[in-house]
């Protein structure tokens, strides 16, 4: 019998190797084609013949992009309306990528901390950078807020600090942490199904209940990514 | 000790901190419930603040699982 995590092992569909490096079209690769294109056609086949009382599948673009419109005002202010593009994408990719994974064969290509981490590493430098060249060095205010007493600051500067760099380390591992051991739980709960034979109705039901909890964690991630992108871009825009 | 024997004991002791995650979450959602038990209206903003925590919460708990794992895998 398969160990549960196997699932998440890679195929390399089409083997490239450029340099040395290893770039090869893998599975994971292949879902996030997939997803993308997903999305696009989500987004632009919705909208065609846009009418002024929405159909259904206009409802449904419409709102998504009231919802994260909405999440960015509020979060950013008016500023950050530029970010909008970015947060959208955010959102409607890793949403698209956890619920194709909750389809039974595809696979989960945010269940790899590689992808999880550079999509947050890449937006912490960008919130770092953005926050340096609109504020210059009074960007270092944000670790030590005007108000405080001046006791304070050897003990707070460096839990500031430290929780700030752990930002990109808390966003991917949330995101990644969720849908692997989300996964690897319905695949154990699976292996429980076939041992157990005639009795394995019991877990079958179990299973029926996870995986309407896991697509529940599949949006609220996707949820929760975007709003604390928007959240980190408050904090370098307007700096408290 | 044996090496296998101590992961395994490690691992077991590294998901303790589930607990003060359990309370965490058992707290947002009990000041959730009585927020909107007094203000009905509140309602729309407060769901969503509520479930920024409880993702928070849950990346916590997350955090232990992931360090247990690490123990028993590595």
């Amino acid at each position: 019998m398969a160990s549960p995590v196997e699932q998440f092992k890679l195929k390399p569909l089409l083997p490239l190797e450029v340099g040395g490096l290893d770039l090869s079209y893998t599975t994971s690769a292949l879902w996030m084609t997939i997803t993308v294109i997903g999305v696009t056609a989500f987004l632009t086949l919705s909208m065609r013949g846009g009418r002024l009382v929405p159909g259904r599948w206009q409802s449904m673009a419409e709102m998504s992009y009231e919802f994260i419109a909405g999440m960015v005002r509020e979060n950013v202010g008016n500023e950050g309306r530029q970010y909008f593009p970015l947060v959208l994408t955010l959102f409607l990719f890793i949403l698209f990528g956890n619920l194709m994974g909750m389809i039974p064969y595809p696979y989960t290509f945010t269940s790899q901390i590689i992808v999880t981490f550079a999509m947050a590493f890449a937006i912490f430098i960008g919130v770092t950078i953005l926050g340096l060249v609109k504020h210059g060095l009074h960007f270092f205010t944000l670790f030590f807020p005007s108000g405080t007493p001046i006791a304070l600051a050897p003990v707070l500067i460096p839990i500031e600090v430290i929780s700030y760099f752990v930002r990109p380390v808390s966003l991917s591992v949330r995101l990644f942490a969720n849908m692997m051991a989300g996964h690897t739980m319905m695949k154990v709960f699976g292996g429980f199904v076939v041992a157990l034979g005639i009795f394995g109705v019991a877990p079958m039901v179990l299973i029926v209940a996870l995986t309407g909890f896991e697509i529940l964690v599949a949006v609220l991630q996707a949820y929760v990514f975007a709003m604390l992108t928007c959240m980190y871009l408050n904090d370098a825009i307007h700096l408290h | 000790m044996e090496l296998d024997a101590a992961k395994m004991i490690g691992a077991g002791l590294a998901v303790i901190a589930l607990a003060g995650v359990g309370v965490g979450i058992g707290n947002i959602f009990s000041s959730l419930v009585s927020s909107i038990a007094r203000n009905p209206a509140a309602r729309g903003e407060v769901f969503g603040i509520g479930i920024l925590g409880f993702a928070l919460t849950e990346a916590i708990a997350l955090f232990a699982l992931l360090i247990s794992f690490l123990i028993l895998f590595t």
